[in-house]
């Protein structure tokens, strides 16, 4: 019945992950046979970035695969590709290349600039695509353990850094416990369905009596095990630590990549696997969701480090993506979907503007720190606006159509509460956003002032991430479409 | 090439601040800024003028319109129109415009190019808000307003410039999120559409209304402002910079009143007559709080935002008495307010450049120092509180017979509001003008030079020429309003008849 050859189809469905765990391990072959006598280290930069652009072209590929023949699957229907997951595909893609680049000057400048740290971010980004395309639960699983444990490792990388240590071992452990949580969680699911592909498990769900404990259980430890990967209130504790302890870029890769893939798992778990037992995770959903915004953006207001600040904005953006999936209406995914493209370039805009701040060789990363800056850096400090704007909702920036299609997806499904809520805590965001552009133009207190250490690939890196930001915002027609072609597929 | 600007006059109009922008981005030189700025905003006001010129009194409905694709997708529309009340709000915008641009021009001096770039971005995008025929268009340039102003307030404002910011835009944003949710409201109930007209066309069920219209209401009453969402004027008036408290005052607090008139009156009938009573007394309100609280400060610029609220509280009056005469001087108490205060901040603003304080007490015996200006002082003042000739008492009066088919009580109590004015205008002018100098610095302070009274005179004739003049505004106005208000007693009638 089953047909075990390996067929070309595959391959062809693991191309991606394949050609990434393959530059993978040439960065670190190459690294300790070449690169490290020339001591030439952005060579391995370069050879990432190869392996992105051949990535991008792969999944490029099976866009238009998906465009002409629909949805395919390989190895026996435990890998599917279509729209969505290619979607999320674009995302890594994106986000693995800008971790790349933003990486080369700040590694260096932290004296930690090895190939080891390149390899990792590729074999992440191998972990995440199976994520977002993988249909059984075996194969999710070890697709999101290879994400974590790679995350783990960059997060330590600066092994001189006390706090990079330190949140390390937090990550790991708490990071342990919620996989734990997932796989009991997947196990029930299993004993559930007897199998461990989606469809089936969808199929034995819905044949559940209502009300079924043994599915309320499996449902709650598999979302606990998310909502930490999502950093949602309360399993969020661990964000501000890892973010501040991280080596920027690889805090701006954590919490774009990371939690776009969990999204992208969490979605296809809760639409497919638990689709028939709607009624009982969307109030759930809908309170942790609620908790999420609620906390996420109270605790950022108080913040005066940015990358504290940053994690618990994105504790509170994690808050309205799951509002996408709330209403789980095509409004509301197509939501999430935008929201997630937009979100890539600005979070990753915002990072790599703090990654630049260095204060007598160290890393500056106080609200303070950016106190005089539009006298001195005019176009960094547009650059900051941009950014601010678009994290915060403001048309006519991307981040603006994430939030809107979200707010429209909840209003139709007649969840006006929740929009409210969701809508005034855009309001309370405003306030710590628009306090990082104003720190800009205020004078600094005396001390000596936060000097900028741009390089080219940063330069680069900041200025298209702002332009798109501005593009998406005032032209989003190709890229809401792009953003609904993931979703129609997922809905089905 | 005439024909492309005749067949896209408001794309033109729009376009024009923003070709000023672009060319204050790529050329450097604080001199060239200030010219470039005063030029693309004259251009904007031949073109607004133009607009007028070609505007056919004698049809109703839109005119000018234009309607590309957007987001075909989502059926949005880059569409725009004016019909006489957008008019009449381009035209006060390109007005005013121009001579904030002169009111700054000496007194920013740091970052003048960023400071004239977003003038002209403000200009830009209320324009699009004034003539936007789609509401998704409407909402976005109305998000856009509030970004230039924030930083007008924040980088060139007062002592309490960055309390005064943040608090307006947490106002501002929670407001335009309200305003979103009726929006989204309005495009749930009307078979997924953004166009205005289509909106209008379909109707909104009944019960339905009562939400959209609470969203919508509060998002515009916080714009307004009207008691109780007005605690963020004061502070931002008079905390912005001169050009800035301008078209706060002038023209961005119009937009709600504009709002009012564009969306709920016209999308949702039943709903704004019933909530109409509430929105009177609340009216009334305003207009005698504004007016108490402008009697007791002490500050300049804190007087004239506080008297900008009761004046506001006229035009929501007039919106919601619900007949022509109400409605036709709901707007023009909009243009003669945004005038007249315009001016007064503007005033103010030229004494704040030389003393540098805002406070009525360091002031006195101005009359003798500076009689030029006290002459254009005393013009406004008299004009804010409406006194016969002026382009104010044409608003306030036609409000008042609007109201009084309501009944006389509304129309004392609001008297009483015009004769607060009349007490803090004169008392403040009296404080000022008249008497000592209360330092010696002050009896020696230069009078107007050509340039200052080049930006306040043109507000003078027009305050003149519209009060002795009025019909070419209010026959540019009337299609428009008889068309609103017949529209909406056609609705309302066949709800009475259904239900009888």
């Amino acid at each position: 019945m089953m047909d075990l050859v390996f067929t070309a189809n595959d391959f062809h469905v693991l191309k991606p992950a394949v050609v990434l765990c393959l530059f993978g391990c040439g960065i670190l072959l190459s690294d300790a046979f070449l690169v490290r006598r020339t001591g030439k280290r952005w060579l391995n930069a370069v050879t990432a970035l190869v392996g992105e652009a051949i990535v991008a072209l792969v999944v490029l590929q099976h866009l238009s695969d998906v465009r002409a023949g629909g949805a395919f699957s390989g190895l026996s229907g435990s890998i599917v590709i279509d729209g969505f997951g290619v979607f999320f595909n674009i995302i890594f893609v994106l986000s693995g290349a800008l971790a790349v680049i933003l990486s080369v000057r700040y590694m260096e400048a932290e004296g930690e600039h090895r190939g080891e740290y390149y390899a990792l971010v590729l074999f992440a980004q191998a972990g995440m695509s199976i994520m977002a395309t993988g249909n059984d639960l075996v194969v999710l699983f070890v697709a999101l353990e290879t994400m974590a444990l790679s995350f783990y490792v960059m997060v330590g990388f600066l092994r001189r850094s006390k706090r990079s240590n330190e949140a390390a071992m937090k990550y790991l452990i708490l990071g342990a416990f919620s996989s734990g949580l997932l796989a009991y969680g997947f196990s029930i699911l299993y004993g559930i369905a007897g199998s461990t592909s989606i469809e089936a498990i969808g199929t034995a769900v819905a044949e559940r009596p209502d009300g079924d404990w043994v599915t309320t259980l499996a449902l709650i430890t598999t979302s606990v095990g998310l909502f930490f990967k999502i950093s949602a209130v309360p399993f969020h504790m661990w964000a501000p630590d890892v973010y501040e302890g991280a080596p920027t870029p690889t805090a701006a890769y954590v919490s774009v990549a990371s939690k776009a893939a969990s999204f992208a798992l969490m979605i296809r778990i809760f639409l497919s696997a638990y689709g028939s037992a709607a009624e009982s995770w969307m109030p759930l959903l809908a309170g942790i969701a609620l908790i999420t915004m609620t906390v996420g953006n109270l605790a950022a207001v108080t913040q005066s480090n940015l990358k504290r600040l940053l994690a618990y904005s994105s504790v509170a953006h994690a808050g309205y993506i799951l509002l996408g999936l709330v209403a789980a209406n095509d409004a509301g995914l197509r939501g999430i979907a935008i929201y997630i493209l937009a979100y890539v370039f600005m979070n990753y805009g915002a990072f790599a503007l703090i990654a630049a701040l260095r204060r007598d060789g160290e890393a500056a990363e106080e609200i303070d720190d950016l106190n005089g800056l539009a006298g001195r850096a005019p176009g960094y400090t547009i650059l900051v606006a941009i950014f601010m704007l678009s994290l915060a909702g403001i048309p006519p920036m991307a981040g603006f159509y994430g939030k809107y299609y979200i707010f429209l997806g909840l209003l139709r499904e007649g969840y006006y509460v929740l929009a409210v809520f969701a809508a005034l805590y855009v309001a309370v965001a405003a306030y710590y956003y628009f306090r990082i552009i104003r720190a800009c133009w205020l004078t600094g207190s005396g001390d000596k002032p936060a000097a900028l250490d741009l390089g080219l690939g940063t330069r680069v890196a900041l200025v298209g991430s702002g332009v798109l930001t501005v593009v998406i915002g005032v032209l989003p027609q190709r890229f809401l479409a792009l953003a609904g072609e993931s979703v129609l597929l997922a809905l089905r | 090439m005439t024909s492309l600007l005749t067949d896209h006059l408001i794309s033109s109009l729009i376009a024009v601040p923003f070709i000023g922008i672009a060319a204050i981005l790529l050329v450097r030189g604080r001199a060239f800024a200030r010219w470039c700025a005063l030029a693309s905003s004259l251009g904007a006001l031949g073109l607004g003028l133009a607009l007028w010129s070609g505007f056919d009194k004698t049809v109703s409905g839109m005119q000018f319109v234009e309607r590309v694709e957007w987001m075909p997708t989502f059926n949005i529309h880059y569409a725009v129109g004016v019909d006489g009340i957008s008019l009449v709000m381009v035209l006060l915008t390109t007005l005013l415009t121009p001579l904030c641009v002169l009111a700054s021009w000496t007194s920013i001096e740091s970052k003048a190019r960023a400071f004239m770039s977003l003038v002209l971005l403000v200009e830009g995008a209320m324009i699009v808000v004034f003539t936007a025929m789609d509401l998704f268009l409407f909402f976005m340039l109305w998000e856009v307003t509030m970004i230039p102003m924030y930083f007008m307030i924040v980088l060139w404002g007062g002592p309490e410039r960055i309390r005064a910011g943040i608090k307006f835009v947490i106002y501002s944003l929670t407001g335009s999120l309200l305003l979103l949710a009726g929006i989204f409201g309005l495009y749930l109930h009307a078979g997924r559409t953004f166009d205005l007209q289509a909106i209008v066309a379909h109707g909104i069920p009944g019960e339905a209304q009562t939400w959209i219209f609470v969203a919508l209401f509060l998002g515009f009453a916080i714009k307004l402002p009207m008691i109780p969402f007005h605690s963020w004027l004061p502070d931002a008036h008079s905390e912005a910079p001169t050009a800035g408290s301008v078209i706060l005052a002038g023209v961005l607090l119009k937009m709600g009143g504009y709002g009012f008139l564009r969306i709920c009156l016209p999308a949702l009938p039943e709903a704004s007559d019933s909530f109409a009573p509430a929105i009177l007394w609340l009216s009334i309100g305003g207009i005698l709080y504004g007016g108490c609280l402008a009697l007791a400060q002490s500050d300049l610029k804190r007087l004239v935002a506080y008297s900008s609220i009761s004046h506001m509280g006229f035009v929501t009056l007039g919106i919601f008495a619900f007949n022509e005469q109400g409605i036709q001087g709901s707007v023009m108490q909009m243009f003669a307010h945004g005038v007249s205060t315009g001016a007064m901040f503007l005033a103010v603003g030229l004494l704040y450049d030389r003393t540098h304080s805002r406070l009525i007490s360091d002031y006195g015996g101005l009359h003798s120092s500076m009689p030029r200006f006290v002459v254009m002082l005393s013009i406004f003042a008299i004009a804010s509180f409406g006194l016969p000739g002026t382009a104010n008492f044409v608003g306030e009066f036609l409000v008042l017979v609007g109201t009084s088919y309501g009944g006389m009580l509304k129309v004392l109590l609001a008297m009483g509001g015009i004769v607060l004015a009349a007490a803090y205008m004169l008392w403040m002018l009296q404080r000022v003008a008249l008497g000592k100098p209360s330092t010696s610095a002050g009896a020696m302070l230069p009078d107007l030079g050509a340039r200052e009274i080049l930006t306040l005179a043109p507000l003078a004739i027009v305050v003149f020429s519209v009060g002795l003049f009025p019909a070419p505004l209010t026959e540019t106005l009337e299609l428009a309003v008889s068309g609103l208000v017949e529209q909406a007693a056609a609705v309302l009638e066949g709800v009475g008849a259904a239900s009888d």
